[in-house]
């Protein structure tokens, strides 16, 4: 697939170069790359339109494996991964993603991130948009044969050569989605942030987009960072977040956490931590 | 910035454009169909005629490629393909310049166009070049490209800037002498005239129209127009914003 070399486009006077200092681990360490996690979060604080959405967060995201986000709508998991994707500001703590601090220049090759909404141009083709992310990611005349093999690759993937010339603004909304992940793949990246991917998807397209994922995993080491407030999905992944009110209140993997809670699902383990956190809350704070 | 990157930025504009018939119909043939009626409601006076004519040769470019742009802007920003281009490694200047790039070429056809028309078959008497006409022509839709990017940060909506166009650009229209001439206006409008841009693009025009070389004043104009779309095109550029809150 695409490599690119590790260069740093703007250098390190870019004014959007992140607020977040640079974390343990992020100067190499004597382990090989694949021990060390991808993700580290430490007292990590967004402040996003004047309220605090992530309250001192402490995380880590094994690479390699599929790890899933779990939470009720508003909980903070699109702020959580718009923060380790770099576009989030107003962020305090320290967040070292691929051995960098968040948003670091030379990151941005190396993620691939999926809105909820699908960003994709609707007035272009389905290839048309695939060819410019890849021109965007690789470009020049030389690399146009690494492109179109890029491009075909994430067309098969998504399954959408069958719609590779249709308008995207044309397409079902679960089309339009993959679209969007398609570009994510474009780049063969180490780590893919999938903000709800598989929303309004029929069950056959959720198990073979999730089938892609563990395959993504498995052949080439990404690691995948998947949120769902479907609990169903959570069985799928090798290791869950459950956040709720911008705290993460458990993380491990599935049979972990059922473990832990004694319950027999990870829908009602995590009801059960819901639970148990809002008892702790009010007898903290009794009364308003 | 990568010239690779920009080059690719301005062919997807221009793709998208292509997947729009219309719009392309639209910002080719209305100026040329303005300057059609023009020619006809001035037939007893072909002065008149020149002077506007000329006028709207240099403001048609600036204000097709401000509303173009400030809606083709405000939707990359909306759609979210903003938020994920600048999570890529593309620089802004390469978005900045790609968007310029794309819509000033729409501009040169536009230009050529509707000069081609007003000089060969509508009888505009120009003393100058038609080829500063041109330039004049091309330097104002960059300055429109530049004004519609920067009104688009502070845009929520498209209804938001489709009514940015009448504030930004009909206060230019009313005094940039295409009504009365500019000396002739009251003191303090003169002066607000004087640090509006398209001002010295309709002065540019005029000074082609009645002279038949490049004069000082008209390398001032071009100058002054230039300045002011690099200008903004920095200011628009500072709205990228990779973060957001």
């Amino acid at each position: 697939m695409m490599n690119y070399p590790d260069g740093d486009p703007e250098g390190p006077g870019d004014p959007d170069a992140p607020g977040v200092p640079e974390g343990p681990g992020a100067h190499g360490d004597p382990e090989p790359p694949d021990s060390d996690p991808a993700i580290t979060a430490r007292a990590l604080t967004t402040v996003r339109g004047g309220r605090t959405v992530l309250r001192g967060l402490d995380l880590t995201v094994p690479a390699g494996r599929v790890t899933g986000l779990l939470g009720p709508s508003g909980c903070g998991k699109t702020t959580l991964m718009r923060t380790i994707v770099g576009t989030q500001a107003q962020v305090t703590g320290t967040l070292t993603v691929l051995g960098r601090p968040a948003g670091h220049p030379s990151l941005r090759p190396r993620i691939g991130y999926v809105t909820q909404a699908p960003s994709v141009y609707d007035d272009l083709t389905v290839r048309q948009n695939l060819g410019y992310f890849a021109a965007v990611l690789l470009p020049g005349r030389a690399h146009r044969p690494a492109r179109a093999t890029a491009v075909d690759g994430a067309l098969t993937d998504v399954d959408l050569r069958d719609h590779a010339d249709a308008l995207a603004g044309r397409l079902s909304g679960g089309q339009r989605s993959r679209v969007s992940l398609a570009v994510a793949l474009l780049g063969s990246p180490d780590l893919l942030v999938l903000d709800e991917p598989t929303v309004g998807l029929d069950p056959v397209l959720r198990r073979d987009l999730w089938d892609l994922f563990h395959r993504l995993a498995a052949d080439r080491g990404t690691t995948l960072l998947v949120s769902s407030h479907v609990m169903d999905e959570a069985e799928r992944c090798h290791r869950l977040l459950l956040m709720r009110e911008g705290e993460i209140l458990a993380e491990g993997s599935p049979d972990d956490l059922r473990r832990r809670s004694g319950t027999p699902t990870v829908e009602e383990a995590f009801l059960h931590l819901v639970d148990t956190a809002a008892a702790r809350a009010a007898h903290e704070e009794p009364g308003p | 910035m990568t010239p690779a990157r920009t080059l690719a930025t301005a062919a997807r504009v221009l793709r998208q454009l292509r997947h729009d018939p219309r719009s392309i119909a639209l910002m080719l043939l209305v100026p040329c169909a303005m300057l059609f009626l023009l020619r006809y409601v001035f037939d007893g006076s072909p002065g008149t005629f020149d002077t506007i004519g000329a006028s709207l040769l240099g403001i048609f470019p600036l204000i097709t490629m401000f509303l173009v742009t400030s809606i083709a802007t405000l939707r990359e920003r909306t759609s979210g393909t903003l938020e994920r281009l600048l999570a890529m490694p593309l620089g802004k200047a390469d978005l900045i310049a790609g968007y310029a790039l794309a819509f000033g070429l729409v501009a040169v056809v536009q230009s050529v166009l509707a000069t081609g028309l007003a000089v060969w078959f509508l009888g505009l008497d120009v003393v100058g070049s038609p080829w500063l006409l041109l330039l004049v022509a091309l330097l104002d839709a960059l300055l429109g490209t530049a004004l519609g990017l920067f009104v688009s940060a502070f845009a929520a909506s498209e209804f938001q800037a489709v009514q940015f166009m009448p504030a930004v650009i009909f206060p230019q229209l009313l005094l940039c002498g295409l009504f009365t001439p500019r000396d002739k206006m009251a003191p303090a409008l003169e002066a607000i005239s004087n640090v509006l841009p398209m001002s010295y693009a309709v002065d540019g025009m005029n000074e082609v129209l009645r002279h038949p070389d490049v004069t000082t004043a008209f390398v001032r104009d071009a100058l002054v127009v230039a300045g002011c779309a690099v200008l903004v095109l920095a200011l628009g550029a500072a709205t990228l914003r990779r973060r957001t809150a």
